[in-house]
């Protein structure tokens, strides 16, 4: 635990909760050069206040893992910053501007879900699908757009997928394919939401390497959302965990300790190292097997930490 | 010989027009009606499209308007109210019965009842005039040019719905657009094949396309290309056989799409459990 854990952790190094009222609250540097600047930030879903009074700041070319269970806001914060959500208070900036919709240079993977729209398409079509989607006129590309789909697909390494129907591909292939969808248009910053979901600890060990090695090449700043901790280790910049409607960011050494996500969530939290895996424990209960029973399933001992936090921090 | 004998009739000439029109753009429309899963809309529609016509009949006015205003007004509808229908089988169900029912009661008090019933259920393309070509062409051509302008976000959409979302289309008017485009092709097609038999020429050409090819522009092309081949070849067959049209051009519409599965079902090529067994990443 050290001071650096937060914008916030200068004026109170106990307490990494970014930009908490109950903290003091000191605002992040209002810059252009972050790729995205939380000033005080309240965010509602449904009319409900999913993250209140957030402040952080994502810097330019990092690598942030976003954690924190079901509920915490993940998707909310990242439909704020593409302008699909507007904040009930507080100042969200972008790559230096306002959130609006539309922004090119803002690359979005949404959620996979099973059975999306044309599954008896080609890997290549899902992609072409994207390059000007929303202009008007026929789905037929130019060269330049047959050459912006081959790029994405060279960029996640998915030239062989480019002719098989979507129906055919792996869960891990389909996740390949949705990449490249989001770097159609060159952006800047990527925000990834839950690429891992559904996909075997192997699978999303690789997803997580290629969403790093092009996040390199491309000097992105990649915000990717995860249940777990534990396959992002090693490639993480730095990591934001959301809770209780709170906010930490820092480097896993600094966030994922006990009395940083204990205050979070506001109950006893204890975090556990074992041969190189982080484990989030919640109190005294055997949190890994309340996780197995809520989950149904494990995935090579790995704990799910968000199931764990979900009776804690429904909010 | 027998194919240009029977263009020597009137009717069998304003058959094959009418349906020359129809095809094209329902297996256009159809296309994306499948891509997106929306099969089940342009049945729907067709239900409440018999409620309009039988009350256009009870007016004295052609069916074919009293088809398209309540279509169009249902697919606004039904785009409008979106995920609000999600999950309300039950209640569209009940919806579509009561539509079918109330076309009966107007019918009924309709004097050639049966004729008429028949002609709007079942379609009865031998049956077409001029001037229904000519509306024909006339709803034909606007939907077609709001499809193609229409089509590139659509299929943004269809795809990729949140990310489209963020790139900025808007997914309401989206839908709205598309449903009552559908809902003009489906007017049409009932003066074809009739209310229940709407998914022969709006689905199954559509579905069997999508079997053959994984790419877009290609699937729109064998999509129409099989709609015009099934109609025209089931208006073909009626003359040969006095088989009802209706029939035969169902009949080809579901050989079409079992044929198209036949080259995935058959061994050597890759099926969706193979390639999950595969397991590359």
């Amino acid at each position: 635990m050290t001071s650096q854990a937060s914008m916030t952790a200068r004026s109170a190094p106990d307490a990494p909760m970014a930009g908490s009222r109950r903290d003091g609250i000191v605002r992040p540097p209002a810059g252009g050069a972050e790729a995205a600047w939380l000033d005080r930030v309240t965010l509602a879903r449904g009319g409900r206040i999913v993250l209140r009074d957030v402040s952080f700041a994502l810097e330019t070319g990092e690598f942030v893992g976003m954690l924190g269970p079901n509920g915490a806001g993940k998707t909310t914060l990242m439909r704020a910053m593409l302008g699909l959500v507007p904040a009930a208070q507080g100042e969200l900036r972008v790559l230096g501007a306002r959130p609006v919709r539309g922004n090119p240079a803002i690359g979005y993977m949404p959620q996979s879900r099973a059975a999306a729209g044309g599954a008896r398409l080609s890997g290549r079509e899902f992609v072409s699908g994207v390059v000007r989607g929303h202009r008007w006129g026929l789905p037929m590309l130019n060269r330049d757009g047959r050459r912006e789909v081959d790029w994405a697909l060279d960029m996640v390494g998915g030239r062989d997928l480019a002719d098989r129907p979507l129906l055919d591909l792996s869960g891990g292939e389909r996740q390949r394919l949705l990449l490249a969808q989001a770097l159609i248009g060159r952006p800047r910053l990527l925000l990834l939401d839950e690429p891992l979901m559904s996909l075997d600890v192997h699978h999303q060990r690789s997803v997580v390497d290629l969403v790093r090695a092009v996040q390199r090449e491309l000097r992105m700043t990649v915000l990717f959302s995860a249940h777990e901790l534990n396959p992002l280790l090693g490639q993480l910049d730095r990591v934001l965990y959301l809770g209780g409607g709170h906010a930490a960011i820092g480097t896993v050494a600094e966030v994922i300790t006990g009395p940083v996500l204990s205050r979070l969530y506001g109950s006893p939290i204890d975090v556990v190292h074992v041969r190189g895996r982080v484990f989030v424990m919640s109190g005294n209960n055997d949190a890994e097997r309340d996780a197995y029973r809520q989950d149904g399933h494990r995935q090579d001992g790995h704990f799910h930490d968000g199931q764990a936090h979900g009776r804690h921090g429904d909010a | 010989m027998a194919g240009t004998a029977m263009l020597e009739y009137d009717f069998m000439r304003h058959a094959f027009a009418a349906a020359t029109i129809v095809a094209v753009l329902s297996g256009l429309v159809g296309y994306f009606l499948v891509l997106r899963g929306q099969a089940f809309a342009g049945h729907a529609l067709a239900h409440v499209g018999f409620t309009g016509a039988a009350g256009a009949v009870l007016l004295g006015v052609a069916p074919l308007w009293g088809l398209v205003a309540a279509t169009v007004v249902a697919g606004a509808g039904i785009g409008a109210l979106g995920g609000a229908l999600a999950q309300r089988d039950v209640a569209i169900g009940m919806a579509l019965s009561l539509s079918l029912g109330v076309g009966l009661l107007f019918l009924h008090y309709y004097t050639a009842f049966a004729t008429q019933a028949t002609a709007l259920l079942f379609g009865n393309v031998l049956s077409v005039d001029l001037p229904t070509i000519w509306a024909l062409l006339a709803l034909a051509v606007p939907s077609l040019a709001a499809l193609a302008v229409t089509s590139r976000p659509l299929l943004f959409a269809s795809l990729q719905p949140e990310l489209a979302e963020a790139r900025g289309v808007s997914l309401r008017r989206q839908d709205v657009l598309f449903l009552v485009i559908v809902a003009l092709a489906t007017a049409e097609c009932v003066q074809i094949v009739g209310v229940l038999l709407v998914f022969v020429l709006m689905v199954g050409p559509a579905a069997a396309a999508q079997r053959l090819t994984t790419r877009v522009p290609a699937g729109l092309a064998v999509s129409a290309g099989l709609a015009l081949l099934e109609a025209w070849l089931g208006i073909a067959l009626c003359y040969w056989t006095d088989w009802p049209a209706s029939f035969c051009i169902s009949a080809l519409s579901m050989a079409a799409y079992v044929l198209a599965g036949v080259p995935s079902a058959l061994p050597g090529r890759p099926t969706g459990l193979t390639a999950a067994r595969r397991n590359v990443m």
